[in-house]
């Protein structure tokens, strides 16, 4: 309990301090925090300079202006979009489910695809599959994933008209068919990590003594390998998910520009170019809150799942 | 960050080909350094040569990757986007290490305040993951090569800081370091002269690793149009203006620097861990 709530005590901390700098940015801007939120130099008008210093309150001092955005925020209250002229939770809300459609499809694909070559190549260790699927998994991890992803536009949905280009299509399956291309981009980066980890987590397992013993009983290697060596092997492997899980709730800015999907990401490209500030700072913000949560969850629920650490370590 | 990082902190094993795979990647780096040093006399082409009677030709003779949507050779481009795209990463990296050795240093000999300091400013830099604070920093101060280099440089200086407090905390718990102290040797000079230098071998491994990922993220965030700005050959840059030939069926502006971009990545990588294997770095 002790542990739990110094996790999530820490976490708090961490969000405050983050926070603090994607609100403080704009007062470290060049020139004054007026000019600066409306961005675009045309529309100084004395309305919208009133707008502004009510929206962020900038008669009060710093501290009371960075205390009331962040309770609004709290409250999903991030202000109005001075580009779009519309309250910035609205835009957050119709673009955010494209984004976590992406992402939850992404995470699918590596998951299954990630574990299983971890798997074959923990089963097969020192083998030339295992060296294959190493090699080519690292290498897949070195290319950027713009690249794989124009590249596979090319040849999947230019050339062989399988899938469309741009877009993130209407309902399941319209979703399913539209973000393959752009869940498998994002997901191929991840499989070099996520397969690494399982298979060392099970080679760990696969030389242990009970597993030893269990296979001098004459236990069948696939019984082996699902009752003994992959339940015991599960915490690495877990954890590592999560964080490449994390990760890409942040990291779909790139993927989204390649395939021309309105999701969060985009709307963060746009409103860099368009000096939307109070998006910027949404964005930023449900991104590391995003981070940080999935990271301290399974921070929290990993030994949890585990005996032999929540003994290790007292009560849960 | 942290994906390529705990790759290359991964154990691994030798085969046969490792050494041969190491001089191939080497050889490909001389070779584009060579490029991007020669390029003035070795492009046939200017980088922003524009000829409308040749849009979108294919590789061959008279252009050897194709030409791009405004008829510029992109052999020339590359060759030329070499510059831009290793100084870059190069640039980023020292402003890094000096920010980072100094901040290390100081956390490993002090203790006390400095290093909770270095420790809370790296909690706070981890919450921010992969470019977001880059984007961040750009969102403030405007884009452009110069923006991206100094944000990308702030985001690895606390990285490098932790690695170097580290390997300097193992340094200083060695005998030669006292001694220098008896010796009345003052603090500044030993961390200058002996601790520094001893520690090089390690640090340099390590950034070898951190220049592939140095380089992707600003190949990155000239893609996204925060980095380099046209008519800029960087690859990254090059890759985005090929984005649009790409849905009309036109390869190559895309695909020749977006190989070129993968191919250093994963040679810088292979030399590294080769490299940091060889300077018998002790992992952190």
């Amino acid at each position: 309990m002790k542990r739990i709530i110094g996790r999530l005590a820490g976490m708090l901390v961490t969000l405050l301090a983050g926070s603090f700098i994607i609100f403080m940015a704009m007062h470290a801007a060049p020139g004054d925090p007026v000019t600066f939120l409306i961005g675009n130099p045309e529309g100084i008008t004395p309305e919208r300079i009133a707008a502004v210093r009510a929206q962020y309150n900038l008669d009060q001092p710093v501290l009371v202006q960075y205390w009331l955005w962040l309770t609004h925020a709290f409250t999903g209250d991030f202000g109005t979009s001075f580009h779009y002229l519309q309250p910035v939770s609205d835009l957050m809300a119709t673009r955010l489910p494209n984004t976590l459609w992406l992402v939850g499809y992404a995470s699918v694909l590596f998951i299954i695809l990630g574990i299983g070559l971890g798997i074959v190549s923990a089963i097969r260790r020192g083998s030339r599959v295992d060296s294959a699927i190493t090699g080519s998994t690292t290498l897949a991890a070195s290319i950027p994933s713009f690249v794989t992803g124009l590249l596979l536009v090319y040849l999947l949905s230019v050339t062989l008209g399988w899938f469309p280009v741009t877009g993130a299509g209407d309902g399941i399956a319209g979703r399913l068919h539209h973000l393959f291309l752009p869940a498998v981009s994002l997901s191929i980066g991840a499989l070099a990590i996520v397969s690494r980890v399982t298979r060392q987590s099970m080679i760990e397992q696969l030389d242990a003594d009970h597993v030893e013993a269990a296979r001098s009983f004459g236990l069948a290697e696939r019984k082996l390998v699902v009752r003994h060596v992959l339940r015991n092997a599960w915490g690495p492997v877990i954890t590592m998910v999560a964080l490449v899980v994390a990760s890409m709730l942040a990291g779909t800015v790139v993927i989204e520009g390649v395939f021309g999907i309105s999701g969060v990401g985009a709307l963060l490209v746009d409103a860099i170019n368009t000096h939307d500030f109070a998006v910027v700072q949404a964005v930023l913000l449900y991104m590391i809150v995003a981070y940080m949560l999935v990271t301290t969850l399974v921070d929290i629920v990993h030994p949890l799942l585990d005996p032999r650490i929540r003994a290790r370590t007292g009560k849960p | 960050m942290s994906t390529s990082t705990t790759l290359i902190n991964a154990p691994r094993k030798r085969t046969m080909g490792y050494g041969a795979a190491f001089n191939t990647c080497l050889g490909f780096l001389v070779l584009v350094i060579l490029g991007a040093v020669l390029a003035p006399w070795i492009a046939p082409y200017a980088p922003d040569e524009i000829d409308f009677s040749a849009i979108w030709t294919s590789p061959g003779a008279g252009h050897l990757f194709g030409t791009d949507q405004l008829g510029r050779d992109i052999f020339s481009r590359v060759l030329f986007g070499a510059r831009e795209s290793l100084i870059g990463p190069l640039l980023l990296l020292a402003l890094a290490t000096v920010l980072g050795v100094l901040i290390g240093t100081l956390a490993a000999w002090h203790g006390g305040w400095v290093d909770t300091l270095l420790a809370r400013i790296t909690d706070v830099m981890f919450a921010f993951p992969g470019l977001l604070f880059v984007v961040l920093v750009i969102a403030v101060f405007g884009k452009g090569p110069a923006t991206a280099i100094l944000a990308l440089a702030l985001a690895y200086a606390p990285v490098i800081a932790k690695f170097t407090r580290s390997i300097a905390l193992a340094e200083l718990s060695r005998p030669y370091i006292d001694a220098y102290r008896i010796q009345g040797v003052s603090a500044p000079m030993i961390c200058l002269r002996y601790l520094i230098p001893n520690m090089s071998p390690a640090l340099l491994g390590y950034l070898v690793v951190l220049f592939g990922e140095g380089l992707m993220s600003l190949a990155t965030l000239s893609f996204l149009g925060f980095g380099a700005q046209p008519p800029s050959s960087e690859w990254g840059l090059m890759v985005q203006e090929g984005q649009a030939g790409i849905i009309q069926g036109h390869l190559w502006p895309t695909l020749a620097p977006g190989l070129v971009i993968a191919a250093v990545v994963v040679a810088v990588n292979i030399v590294g861990v080769r490299l940091s294997d060889q300077l018998n770095v002790k992992k952190p």
